[in-house]
């Protein structure tokens, strides 16, 4: 600590470069953010969907239908525990903008996603009520929704029968302990399926959930073997793979911004790291001057690192909070329908990561060459 | 003149050293350069989403979905009420029959090239008025499908992006297969990423009854648009919303804007980095020249020829990195085409990149105000330099 003043020294020797320099490693961490928060918004719901379960669609696309039939020849399948489905209901609250999943699902449709936590009596309240709606928390947060509302949701895919607006009881809320997405609904399958004009007793997918994660791959191939040839054949894999052959489909684009995102994050890096060793060049006599008093070579590189260290943690930080406070106008912004950008703390710990690693890239030649230094030629150089 | 034969001489002679101060040049050049290259792709990128979905649209042409629905996967209509929709007024007439057609539209699961899972390629079942009605699709290879069978015709996007699509290939719908007979352009808009069928070899595939997913009309003239508007909204428990084309797929690009305001905000983020950067290196290197600059003023430059000279300096380099950049970007992205999940239909679209004229302008312009802030306030500290003071520096 000791040392400090004279690290702050060289840190304040040319106020005016120490403060660019932070400032443009603060823009390619701000760049470094908004690239990790593309990421995650890309890869979203692949990191967290459990390995236990299956999803079963129709081999044409997965947004064709299943006949109800298919569930006890899937239910008799050796390995599997429960067999759940759902439809996807489209719709739209309000505006098109409120875009948020909704399932009609089976009342046991819960029981297969145990790391979901149900508010108190949610699932009595879903089972006796024929207009029951579950939502997730974030959602009823988000839309100021309390239980005993009525929700409105303007039908489209799925007219009602005799036409109208679909309307639904709030009943209750769920929080995942596994994921942050509690972005979804839920509504009585019966309900929907006696009221909606067409496809009846024909859901839309299945959810299995099994009893080994290790036999998912039998298993899935056993489903699919059993409806070969019919007029309903179905593609089975797990959740994970399901959801990363959305991530998949957006790609490319999400590929290519991110490697967009990387080449402009060095580039700055690049131009930092040549005006770090700048600044030390010019600075040859002065550290000359510190060797010939008496400061060893390696107490030199350290000061140079330091100052390194210092620039790049700095410039982090003021980058990741300029990203956390430009985020939220951002906030609502859907890439694809996979996740939106978002700020997490895992963006700030892999920046200061990030931080640490530059520093030590762009100080290691400077330092060296500085502890290298011959203390009469450093002096001569004045 | 002569301000300006002086200020031509002193840049002339700043010029002839760049080459001496290569390091510190570069490092202006390689920031701007990266700049324009990143928001020049991303873009590009946009653009030639955008492009590809609202080519689609014309004026003079009418969608209709049912009330409620925003895209045509999620819409549905029944072929009576196309029936309705046809005896009205202002449609376009062809040989005696009004120029409507119901389509549906739904997705197939297909393996891209070089995949390994499958992605939602779209499909539509046509009837034989719809390609009456769009004139610019064409069939570049094979034949046309024939009605009452199971044969299909591919977009030239779709053929080039998966697998088993070419003329001849089979692929399985339900418990039968299909024939590849045809491949189509369309002005290589979004229909050039779709399988055509006949609509009723289309709804016995995705098992629909007698209903189509959209329809589409073409207009007498542009205006008689609200004949139809009209007659709809008026006709007894119709529920269908008419939009004419081209807003509808205007609607359906608010993909590629998202790309675009993304492009920007990270093409001028980066700027502002390169600004720091550019302002570094051009302090650092006036400094070095203070003798320089104190010699030409001594000589009885003025001041002002010595910013001009400076500002035209850094403007060069800029202009000179924001070339680069563009370069970079036109070389590694023009015409590569990549295909994505596009708005709320769940499926598809190819598109090519496109490094236009007014991307390519809007990286330049980026470059130029990078140049310019990055030199004004170094070159004005130079000019106002006291003449002995920087000859002193020496």
């Amino acid at each position: 600590m000791k040392y400090w003043m004279i690290v702050k020294s060289g840190i304040n020797r040319k106020k005016i470069r120490t403060f660019m320099t932070v400032f443009s490693i603060a823009t390619a961490f701000l760049l470094f953010s908004l690239g990790r928060s593309v990421a995650v918004a890309f890869n979203s719901e692949v990191d967290f969907a459990g390995k236990d379960r299956l999803i079963v669609v129709s081999r044409l696309a997965f947004t064709e239908s299943l006949p109800m039939a298919h569930k006890n020849r899937i239910e008799a399948v050796e390995g599997v525990d429960t067999v759940v489905w759902r439809q996807w209901f489209g719709g739209t609250y309000k505006e098109r903008q409120n875009f948020f999943p909704k399932w009609p699902v089976p009342d046991n449709y819960f029981d297969v996603y145990p790391e979901w936590e149900l508010s108190e009596g949610a699932q009595e309240a879903f089972s006796r009520n024929i207009t029951g709606m579950i939502v997730g928390k974030d959602l009823a947060d988000q839309f100021g929704w309390k239980i005993g509302d009525r929700i409105p949701i303007i039908a489209d895919i799925w007219p009602k029968k005799g036409g109208g607006v679909w309307e639904f009881d709030l009943v209750g809320t769920y929080t995942d302990s596994v994921s942050e997405e509690q972005g979804e609904a839920f509504i009585n399958w019966k309900y929907f399926d006696e009221a909606r004009q067409f496809e009846t007793g024909r859901p839309g997918n299945y959810i299995v959930k099994i009893k080994n994660p290790d036999q998912a791959e039998s298993i899935a191939k056993e489903i699919d073997e059993l409806f070969m040839n019919s007029l309903d054949e179905t593609k089975t894999s797990t959740e994970e793979a399901f959801s990363r052959m959305f991530a998949e489909q957006i790609g490319n684009i999400g590929l290519i911004i991110n490697s967009v995102l990387a080449a402009s994050f060095f580039t700055i890096l690049l131009l930092t790291g040549n005006t770090m060793s700048q600044a030390v060049r010019e600075r040859t006599p002065e550290l000359g001057a510190l060797k010939a008093v008496g400061f060893s070579d390696r107490l030199i590189m350290l000061f140079v690192l330091a100052e390194s260290f210092f620039l790049c943690v700095a410039g982090a930080l003021i980058g990741v909070l300029i990203a956390y406070l430009l985020f939220p106008l951002f906030s609502g912004v859907a890439i694809g329908f996979s996740g939106e950008i978002e700020f997490s703390i895992s963006i700030v710990i892999s920046a200061i990561l990030v931080a640490f690693i530059t520093a030590v890239i762009s100080g290691v030649l400077p330092a060296y060459s500085a502890m290298r230094l011959n203390v009469v030629d450093a002096l001569r150089k004045n | 003149m002569s301000f300006i034969r002086q200020v031509l001489s002193v840049t002339n002679m700043n010029l002839r050293s760049i080459l001496e101060r290569s390091g510190s040049s570069l490092v202006i050049i390689i920031g701007i350069a990266g700049s324009v290259a990143v928001m020049v792709s991303l873009l590009a990128m946009a653009e030639g989403l955008s492009s590809t979905i609202s080519n689609t649209g014309q004026d003079d042409r009418v969608i209709i979905l049912r009330d409620g629905s925003s895209s045509e996967l999620s819409s549905g209509v029944a072929m009576t009420e196309v029936d309705t929709v046809s005896s009205s007024s202002g449609i376009k007439s062809l040989d005696g029959d009004p120029m409507i057609a119901g389509e549906l539209f739904a997705i197939i699961d297909l393996t891209k090239k070089g995949a390994d899972s499958t992605s939602n390629l779209p499909f539509r079942g046509v009837e034989p008025m719809s390609f009456a009605i769009r004139p610019e699709l064409t069939i570049v290879e094979g034949r046309n499908f024939t009605s009452g069978t199971a044969e299909i015709i591919v977009g030239k996007g779709a053929n080039n992006q998966y697998q088993g699509l070419d003329i001849g290939d089979q692929i399985k719908v339900r418990d039968s297969f299909a024939t590849v007979v045809g491949i189509f352009t369309s002005n290589g808009d979004v229909h050039e990423s779709e399988i055509w069928s006949d609509l009723s070899a289309a709804q016995g595939i995705f098992r629909r009854g007698p209903t189509v997913s959209s329809v589409i009309l073409k207009l007498e003239n542009k205006e008689s648009f609200d004949e139809v508007g009209l007659y709809v909204e008026s006709y007894p428990n119709l529920e269908l919303k008419v939009q004419r084309e081209i807003d509808f797929y205007d609607d359906q690009s608010s993909g590629a804007d998202l790309i675009k305001i993304f492009g920007q905000v990270v093409g001028y983020i980066m700027a502002i980095g390169a600004v720091f950067a550019a302002l570094n290196t051009m302090y650092s290197a006036v400094s070095t020249r203070l003798v320089e600059i104190g010699t030409l003023r001594a000589l009885g430059f003025k001041g002002a020829t010595v910013l001009a000279a400076l500002m035209i300096e850094a403007l060069i380099l800029a202009m000179a990195g924001g070339l680069l950049g563009a370069a970079i970007a036109y070389v590694l992205f023009n015409g590569y085409t990549v295909s994505t999940l596009a708005g709320g239909s769940f499926s598809q679209t190819a598109f090519a990149f496109a490094v236009t004229g007014e991307v390519v302008q809007q990286g330049l312009t980026l470059a130029l105000f990078v140049g310019f802030i990055g030199g004004v306030f170094p070159a004005w500290n130079a000019a106002r330099r006291d003449i002995t003071e920087a000859l002193r520096s020496i």
